[in-house]
């Protein structure tokens, strides 16, 4: 099997009981419709979704590997971010 | 192994000739399994001959209880001799390229998808359900298949070349999907199924639109085969049932 000479496209299912759609692979397709239909075939074929969006892979612009010291590390030591510091009134239940 | 051989009685046939149409063209689709051109497609493929054999058991199941002989979808599916199988000749034809699958597909799926939503309204409730389950999933075979020969035939020279092809050799295997003889208009008469020629206006007109966009031509000759609907087969059909029948023949029996 070769592969095939045309675009990659993202696929992002909407699941029965998600509120946001999830990125769950990437396909070869000629065009939109045909990626649409692709993600279809591929990615719902157990009932996972209710709704689908496929993007051009190359329309995605993604963070360098190389920042992420800048990018991601400076949030390490802040661990006064997280909500573990509150007391949760017990009316208030499971957050 | 004995063959089977099923009753006559009209809506017994009647639904064998449904269930062998998705069954043989189920099984034609599951041949590209490890051998489509791409990934993405093998899956689509796949996914459209996993429909019409789901299809085909629902109609199969239904036959062993209206005929009411203890014959299972799996007898009926295996077990019968060449001549008992009645589905059309267009869905036995060989897969060819990827262009002659998707036509034959095509051609099949524009009159499968009018034909399952106008046998919704069956006076017979079983017939109604499966119906109602496979005009869905007709409706999407018919909306991929479309949408590749548009591809197909709006496209480069080797394309195109191919699509027209497959045209000249299915277009003349079309004729049959609208036939329909005594034993049909017996159970048309009840109010349980639709005349398939009632199906014909809507189908030439998916064709003609596709065509348009793909910048085909649909063809104009008449001529048509016949031959399916009574059991007479292409010599393409005994080397079909020869793989499908192979693990029932050779294991008596076998279950999942």
């Amino acid at each position: 099997m070769s592969t095939p000479n045309s675009p990659i496209w993202e696929v992002f299912i909407r699941s029965r009981n998600g509120l946001s759609h999830k990125h769950v692979g990437s396909l070869h397709a000629a065009d939109s419709v045909m990626a649409l239909q692709a993600a279809r075939d591929l990615y719902t074929r157990r009932g996972e979704g209710l709704s689908i969006w496929v993007v051009p892979s190359n329309a995605i612009i993604a963070s360098d590997p190389a920042d992420k010291d800048m990018m991601f590390e400076p949030t390490a030591s802040k661990i006064y971010r997280h909500p573990t510091f509150y007391e949760i009134p017990d009316e208030v239940g499971h957050m | 192994m004995t063959s089977i051989s099923p009753s006559n009685a009209p809506l017994v046939q009647f639904l064998l000739r449904r269930a062998d149409d998705a069954l043989i063209l189920g099984h034609r689709l599951s041949e590209w399994v490890g051998h489509a051109p791409m990934l993405e497609e093998e899956m689509a493929l796949g996914n459209m001959g996993l429909d019409l054999i789901g299809q085909a058991r629902s109609l199969y199941q239904y036959a062993g209880e209206v005929e009411g002989a203890g014959h299972s979808e799996d007898d009926f599916a295996y077990l019968r001799r060449e001549s008992a199988y009645r589905n059309v000749l267009l869905v036995e034809q060989p897969n060819g390229d990827f262009a002659e699958t998707m036509i034959r597909q095509f051609f099949y799926a524009a009159f499968a998808d009018p034909y399952w939503r106008a046998m919704k309204a069956s006076s017979d409730p079983t017939i109604a359900a499966i119906a109602a389950k496979s005009e869905k999933e007709m409706t999407y075979h018919l909306r991929h298949s479309a949408e590749w020969v548009v591809r197909l035939g709006d496209s480069t020279a080797e394309a195109r070349r191919r699509i027209e092809a497959a045209i000249s050799r299915f277009w003349p295997f079309t004729g049959e999907l609208f036939s329909s003889d005594e034993l049909d208009a017996s159970v048309i008469a009840t109010g349980a199924a639709i005349d398939p020629d009632t199906i014909r206006a809507e189908w030439l007109a998916t064709v003609q639109s596709v065509f348009v966009r793909a910048k085909l031509t649909v063809p104009t000759s008449t001529w048509m085969h016949r031959g399916g609907r009574s059991g007479q087969h292409s010599e393409h059909f005994g080397h079909l049932l020869s793989e499908l029948q192979y693990m029932q023949r050779a294991v008596p029996g076998a279950v999942w």
